[in-house]
């Protein structure tokens, strides 16, 4: 495992670990530059993951939104997990395309399905639900039964087809 | 001969206007499940490619935290159902870690080789259905017939073929028995046979080699930056696979190789699969000849497991302990934490990040889908490729459209 105290230095990191899981919690305006330093200089050349956790019904939790990175250095195999908490009502943070392509549908997911911004991705639509849905299904103030789209489907009866 | 790249760039500029569009799928046959791409086209050479997906987006996710981790598994199930064991697998790997639950030897044994099966069992039909793209017709129907011993060993064990269930937490359904150890022995006895002569109809084809070799070439660093794992990443020459990098079950105690190859073309990623067969057919071989007598389930006094179906109808003791588990509120402590954990499914790195709460539902469960990552490389390596080398492309992809969509 990689010697995180320079950077827990620069960035301001809380560290922790649990079960062999290292991570580490950023400020989201110190995202892009400690994960620039982890790939360029610590040799994290893959990015694993990205994904979200809403914490409105969380326990204890003072956000709302935790955005998740996995990183994985191919050559150690070691790994480590950045997360930064973001807020409403306009929860965005940088694109890490520009790091690794791998982001490129991670985010848009990410963004389909709690309504993260991610400033500067290049493509930035929805992947899994259709473009013309507006709400974000992922967060936890959606029900899990829909609101509302079923009812939007005309019925039609024998008779009348 | 290896295509390059053709010069265009903006299909939208107004010198281009010769450029057409073509819509594949959501229902074609090359595509095998529903996914749908824009191809624009300059002939017949594929300019640029868009993929649209999310026809069989049901909300895996957002079930995943309304269903507690055994009965989620019913779900996972249906994610990758090429290999559905290989799912449960690394679901219930991902929970137990949460639990920090120790498996029995004997369970360790028995996943490992159920997940080696079900690698066996994806690979088959990847390189069948590759095959059957280009119009070999064959090996699809060689390699189907090893796929429906599997499913009757899997049956066998746990009463379903295809859609099974089979693991819990901290253990399985019900214990295997000898007479499925003697089947295990028997298929894999057999299965050379096969592998043999599919090899001998694909592997120096001319036809199945032009249509192949130089396709959709996936360079070693490109497969690292898009994050590509498992057999497509391997064939690009990344040395790295989950079972020796971060050994779990019982990996550690067993003899194989990591299969690579430097080429990253369809052929490099239809070699990997061929070879990672003949591993795995060695993985069972070593496991079912070791695998350890005792209890298959972790100790029923830890509130974990249900106890067995006899000492829940025949005994107060049981009875009681199997509404413990079932009740809400009732159930076994889990820790208000987060991991990731993965395992090598035959497809690259299943991972999931759960979040805990103080309940036996998850607060987040995510999946890292191999499928998904797969596919977003496919526009990447299409590029520059003749119209008929998209199925070639989306065969050796191996791209699952309902673990793509979830």
């Amino acid at each position: 495992m990689l010697d995180l105290q320079p950077l827990i230095e620069k960035f301001g990191l809380t560290q922790s670990e649990f079960r062999g899981n290292h991570r580490v919690v950023v400020a989201a305006d110190k995202v892009y530059a400690l994960l620039e330093t982890l790939k360029n200089s610590h040799g994290f050349n893959m990015l694993i993951d990205v994904t979200c956790v809403d914490y409105l019904e969380y326990e204890g939790a003072a956000d709302r939104f935790g955005v998740v990175y996995c990183l994985l250095n191919v050559s150690t195999g070691g790994r480590l997990i950045v997360k930064t908490f973001i807020n409403d009502p306009d929860p965005k943070l940088p694109t890490v395309t520009t790091l690794w392509m791998g982001a490129d549908w991670m985010e848009r997911e990410v963004y389909d399905m709690f309504g993260i911004k991610f400033t500067g991705h290049h493509d930035l639509r929805r992947i899994l639900m259709p473009d013309e849905f507006s709400a974000f299904p992922l967060r936890k103030d959606y029900p899990l039964k829909g609101r509302g789209e079923r009812h939007n489907f005309p019925v039609i009866t024998r008779s009348e087809s | 001969m290896p295509l390059t790249a053709s010069p265009t760039t903006t299909p939208d500029a107004p010198d281009q206007e010769y450029l057409w569009t073509l819509n594949f799928g959501p229902q074609h046959p090359a595509t095998h499940t529903t996914l749908r791409l824009v191809l624009t086209l300059d002939g017949e050479r594929v300019v640029n490619s868009v993929p649209h997906i999310g026809y069989l987006h049901s909300g895996f996710e957002k079930l995943g935290e309304h269903l507690d981790f055994n009965q989620y598994v019913t779900i996972v199930d249906r994610m990758n159902y090429l290999s559905p064991l290989a799912n449960e697998i690394s679901w219930h790997h991902a929970v137990e870690k949460l639990l920090n639950i120790e498996l029995t030897p004997r369970c360790k044994y028995l996943r490992t080789i159920l997940a080696e099966l079900m690698r066996l069992h994806d690979h088959l039909l990847n390189c069948g259905t590759s095959a059957l793209d280009l119009g070999a017709f064959t090996a699809f129907l060689y390699f189907f017939e090893q796929r429906e011993l599997i499913y009757d060993i899997v049956e066998y064990a746990s009463g379903q073929r295809f859609h099974t269930s089979y693991t819990r937490v901290g253990g399985v359904m019900f214990d295997v028995n000898n007479d499925w150890v003697e089947k295990v022995r028997s298929f894999t006895k057999q299965f050379r046979k096969t592998h043999d002569e599919v090899h001998r109809l694909l592997t120096r084809n001319r036809i199945f080699i032009d249509r192949t070799k130089g396709i959709g070439v996936l360079s070693k660093e490109q497969a690292i930056n898009l994050s590509c794992t498992g057999p497509v990443a391997r064939a690009s020459g990344v040395v790295r696979d989950l079972r020796k990098d971060e050994p779990y079950l019982a990996y550690k105690d067993l003899d194989f190789k990591v299969i690579c190859s430097q080429g990253g073309d369809c052929y490099a990623r239809y070699l990997v699969r061929m070879q990672e067969m003949i591993e795995s057919v060695q993985i069972i071989e070593q496991a079912i000849e070791n695998i350890p007598a005792g209890p298959v389930n972790v100790d029923v006094g830890s509130h974990v497991v249900l106890p067995a179906k006899p000492a829940v109808y025949r005994s107060i003791e049981g009875l009681i302990q199997h509404f413990e588990v079932n009740m809400p509120n009732k159930g076994y402590e889990v820790p208000h934490e987060e991991i990731y954990a993965a395992t090598e499914s035959p497809n690259g790195e299943l991972g999931f990040y759960i979040v805990g709460q103080d309940s036996t539902r998850a607060y987040r469960a995510r999946t890292r889908p191999p499928s998904y990552i797969h596919f977003a490389v496919f526009p990447h390596i299409i590029k520059g490729h003749m119209l008929s080398d998209v199925v070639a492309v989306l065969g050796s992809l191996n791209i699952i459209a309902a673990e793509l969509d979830r």
